[in-house]
């Protein structure tokens, strides 16, 4: 019975594609222990793993009920922009969100896995799976990553979600083994990431407003597009501008276009005076 | 060596039917109608934690009587199903047609491949958006399917409560409407009053965003009843 796909009882989707599609798998082979093309990767190719993901800023940061999560868009091939609007950040249910760093097809395709693997859980099992419980199996899926990640196709993702049980938004990020580190204030990844992290601890505290949270969000974000090629700034004459989403125990929000390029433009007006 | 007796086809398949139809008539009934804004799903169902109504994608949700194991996995199948092809292809392309085709497929194999048949029946239903009218696909112990208009009725005494339901279903009626008919018709042929509490309520509510099925508590029921 094609139908039924034999006595298959786990409520993991990604499990199910690795077992019975693993062509639709990111790796295209299916399950953790798949290697490239038969051969363990040898050692000229691991060598060539690169350091950090390329050509993004993304970043999150805690407030008072809730978590920021923001990104750059710009995607870039090299020395070219690849891309001006690309979208890094992913609403993946209703109370969380993803945002990646690394090669856009992997990492668009990870974000759209575990959409559906989230949404598969909760439609099988009649519940959602727990906040830790979803970090934990974005985890994995980063780990089954790994023998892409030996090509050069790295994705590096940032968590957050809002932990209904705790009452507080939390925030993860990994490694490319797949290792979960959870995050107490604010993390940003990306090859802007480290000047967008200084940027936030100059101004962090605890349990800051949403306002101010935001604004320091896309601070920071505009402190990495000054430092970093690869991260593109908001851009007034296209019209492009950073994205963010509030995740919060009401559920997830996009942040309006019109209220982050008005952030922007005092922002601007505010270094101009500075001179 | 002695000689397998011989049984006729057509005593072999009444005698599934048969048994089939005892097995599915053992169960309560469910009834899925068409409102103003979307498709009611009603089940006669005590249990608030073991459900026969089901959320399966976008706008489609399905619902079974008769046995809850075989029920269950083909409620878990059909996610599968739906899921898989969302991500392969596009959330759009998921169709409440093609769901009920491969049901009929796996009921009908099993009706005449197995020894038992499936004691299940199932509605699969899919609310339509943009001008597009509603589906609602009955598939029956044998695998036969049927495309129902207005409502339709699985279980138990599925038969009783259609006779109900044909001289007072109107089309398009608001939800209170819907719901409360809905409620009569179970009573009518449970003959006795039923709890709010004991029934599964479901809607796959048009207006929504996204995924358009949600449950309906009894403490909302009660509100939208007045």
């Amino acid at each position: 019975m094609p139908f039924f796909s034999d006595e298959y009882h786990n409520s993991s989707f990604f499990d199910y594609l690795a077992q019975h599609r693993p062509d639709l798998t990111p790796s295209g082979r299916g399950g953790y222990a798949a290697t490239p093309s038969g051969a363990a990767p040898d050692e000229h190719r691991s060598a060539a793993v690169p350091p950090v993901a390329h050509g993004t800023t993304v970043l999150a940061i805690k407030y008072r009920g809730g978590v920021v999560i923001a990104g750059d868009r710009r995607a870039t091939e090299g020395f070219q922009i690849a891309d001006r609007r690309i979208e890094k950040v992913f609403k993946i249910d209703e109370h969380s969100a993803m945002a990646i760093a690394g090669a856009a097809g992997p990492c668009i395709e990870m974000a759209r896995l575990f959409q559906t693997e989230l949404e598969h859980y909760e439609k099988l099992e009649g519940v959602m799976l727990s906040c830790e419980g979803k970090a934990n199996k974005l985890g994995q899926m980063v780990k089954a990553n790994l023998p892409m990640v030996f090509q050069g196709l790295v994705v590096l993702p940032i968590y957050v979600g809002y932990d209904g049980k705790r009452e507080e938004g939390r925030i993860f990020k990994y490694d490319i083994t797949g290792g979960r580190y959870e995050e107490s204030d604010y993390y940003a990844i990306g090859s802007g990431g480290k000047d967008a992290r200084n940027a936030m601890r100059e101004h962090f505290r605890k349990d800051l407003s949403e306002q101010d949270a935001l604004n320091i969000a896309l601070r920071a974000l505009y402190t990495a597009a000054d430092e970093d090629v690869g991260t593109g700034g908001p851009d007034f004459v296209r019209g492009i501008y950073p994205t963010a989403k509030m995740v919060a125990a009401a559920g997830i929000v996009d942040v309006e276009e019109s209220r982050v390029r008005s952030l922007y433009a005092a922002l601007l007006e505010g270094k101009e005076k500075e001179g | 060596m002695p000689m397998p007796y011989y049984v006729s086809p057509e005593q072999v398949m009444q005698d599934k039917a048969e048994y089939a139809k005892k097995g599915i008539a053992k169960g309560r009934s469910i009834i899925v109608m068409e409102y103003q804004d979307g498709v009611l799903l009603v089940a006669d169902n005590p249990s608030a934690s073991l459900y026969k109504i089901s959320e399966v994608y976008d706008n489609i949700a399905l619902s079974g009587a008769g046995k809850y194991s075989e029920f269950e996995n083909l409620r878990k199948a059909g996610i599968r199903h739906a899921d898989l092809k969302g991500f392969m292809y596009s959330r759009e392309d998921v169709a409440a047609r093609s769901l009920a085709n491969a049901y009929s497929q796996t009921i009908g194999t099993v009706f005449s491949q197995e020894l038992k048949p499936m004691e299940v029946e199932i509605l699969v239903v899919q609310v339509g958006g943009n001008g597009h009218a509603n589906e609602i696909y009955r598939i029956s112990f044998d695998g036969s399917i049927f495309d129902e208009r207005g409502y339709a009725v699985i279980g138990g005494k599925s038969e009783a409560v259609q006779v109900f339901l044909k001289e007072r279903y109107k089309n398009a009626s608001p939800l209170k409407e819907a719901l409360s008919l809905c409620i009569s018709a179970l009573e009518n042929v449970t003959s006795q009053k039923l709890l709010l509490e004991g029934l599964e309520i479901a809607v796959l509510a048009r207006d929504r965003a996204g995924r358009k099925f949600r449950r309906v508590p009894a403490a909302e029921a009660r509100q939208i009843l007045g």
